[in-house]
């Protein structure tokens, strides 16, 4: 019992003093979520509203990969961009393998699945008669698109948070093709990993808390968006 | 649009900082080497001295060895000759040269159930702990001292397997917490041992056998194999690694007053 209280009081000690290494490993975990959750959203976002709000064959195909991906083990998307990464590999002129970019590639393709369904469902989700009361009262179809965005909004923003928690917790990624180099691609889950297979718990603790601390942050932003959302539908 | 425009400003400004200033080599090596801590006090003198990060990727001598294979890495850190030799002669590594050795030691219960303590034989450890079906816990990962320990199980003409023989695949500190946990036998570099010391409940039973020294070399990745690799800052690592200054360093280097690593030139 006594280690792990030693460990509580150590990281609180390291939260407090501001810890260069430990803000730095905070910060290449953000960064990196952060970078990989944008592009995926660049990307997913408008793919999801198209394939949600047109109709055309392999829709329901395209769906039914969608949600299959958005379980992928984040060891099978590590072990496949590895592959690719590794000089040996077709990508391997590029020297990517054991970078921040790497890391962001894979948690790119961990969080767009998330992304584009989720967009995809919030897309369907809306009442198809809000689009066509604007089109009927003389709306192009460009404006008719733009009053269904603003409905699904919400939904949206939904997606992409929940695409950042996903990205922002794993751990495979980040190791197989982060490599965890001290200072450089060591985040927060590497991290922890690494400090229990030395037996030091303090860090971990540390970071542990933080780790908590962002997914509750992300889960009171989730929860207000539905709330929102509920609103705006009751007003539509 | 003002909101977009704040969010895609900081989107690049985070993208932006990506670019690093100062070249980099990335260097393989052991978990053993790098968990003792005696990279981050023998490493930052060089790096300023050339103005270069070094990427340290701590994996077992086998990954790190595949690694330096496929050009992933531009110098390899790691302990196990038979496979180094290898890695040379194959042309994937040029200029290996000794760096340090310690010992490898072996760790049991407080009870030591197999009864080897104070044994100098290992074959008769090994045989020992053999016959008692005793749980002994390997790392299975093809490591240095993976390599290590089933060259000395064949050596003592066993073939360890069952359910007493367990694998972790882990690293050097992950496989002692693992075989702290569960009482068990362990082989481990002395580097690891030292580190964890006060952290364990396992009491070190044999040691000091010339069969269990433990070496570790420094080679660079070929660069006629591997045109992108850093030669140059390369060498100038394992020039520095085996500079007496370094060596002095290394010398140095302890953990509550006992030596990890020796300098010494063998052979």
């Amino acid at each position: 019992m006594d280690y792990i209280i030693d460990g509580l009081a150590k990281a609180f000690k390291i939260i407090f003093s501001l810890d260069k290494e430990f803000l730095l490993i905070v910060f290449t975990s953000l960064k990196c979520a952060l970078v990989s959750t944008g592009l995926a959203a660049l990307v997913g976002v408008p793919f999801g509203i198209v394939i949600g709000h047109k109709k055309f064959i392999g829709r329901q195909f395209i769906i039914t990969v969608l949600n299959t991906l958005m379980s992928l083990p984040t060891v099978v998307v590590g072990l496949m961009v590895y592959s690719f990464l590794s000089r040996q590999g077709p990508l391997g002129s590029f020297g990517l393998l054991y970078t921040l970019t790497a890391m962001v590639i894979g948690q790119f393709i961990l969080s767009f699945p998330i992304l584009c369904g989720l967009t995809v469902t919030a897309v369907r989700s809306l009442d198809r008669k809000v689009e066509l009361t604007t089109l009927s009262l003389g709306a192009n179809p460009i404006q008719g698109l733009i009053m269904l965005l603003k409905e699904a909004r919400f939904g949206i923003f939904a997606a992409v948070i929940a695409g950042f928690g996903r990205v922002f917790a794993e751990i495979g990624v980040s190791m197989m093709l982060g490599g965890n180099i001290r200072g450089y691609t060591r985040n927060i889950t590497t991290t922890i990993a690494l400090e229990t297979s030395k037996g030091e718990f303090s860090l971990g603790i540390a970071l542990g808390m933080v780790l908590l601390m962002i997914a509750f942050a992300i889960n009171i932003i989730f929860a207000q968006l539905q709330r929102n959302s509920k609103n705006c539908l009751c007003i539509g | 649009m003002r909101k977009i425009f704040v969010v895609s400003l900081g989107f690049i400004l985070l993208l932006s900082s990506y670019s690093a200033a100062e070249e980099t080599i990335k260097m393989a090596t052991t978990t053993s080497t790098y968990e003792s801590g005696l990279l981050d006090y023998i490493l930052p003198p060089f790096e300023e001295k050339c103005n270069v990060k070094i990427h340290i990727i701590s994996v077992g001598t086998g990954k790190a060895i595949k690694l330096g294979e496929n050009g992933d890495v531009d110098i390899i850190l790691v302990h196990a000759r038979k496979a180094e030799d290898k890695f040379v002669s194959d042309g994937y590594g040029v200029n290996r040269q000794d760096v340090m050795y310690n010992d490898f030691i072996i760790l049991g219960p407080q009870n030591d159930p197999a009864t080897i303590s104070g044994l100098k034989d290992i074959n008769e450890v090994l045989r020992r702990i053999y016959n008692a079906k005793y749980t002994f816990v390997s790392r299975g990962d093809d490591s240095g001292t993976d390599k290590k320990e089933k060259s000395l199980w064949s050596k003592a003409g066993l073939n360890p397997a069952g359910s007493w023989y367990l694998e972790t695949g882990q690293g050097m500190s992950a496989t002692l917490r693992i075989a702290d946990e569960k009482d068990a036998y362990v082989m481990l570099d002395r580097a690891t041992y030292l580190f964890n010391k006060g952290k364990i409940r396992l009491k070190k039973l044999a040691e000091g056998n010339k069969d269990l020294l433990n070496f570790y070399g420094v080679i660079a990745v070929n660069p006629h194999k591997h045109p992108h690799v850093n030669y140059k800052l390369s060498v100038a690592l394992i020039e520095w690694l085996t500079s007496g200054e370094c060596r002095e360093m290394i010398s140095k280097y302890t953990i509550n007053g006992s030596q990890l690593f020796y300098v010494d030139s063998r052979e």
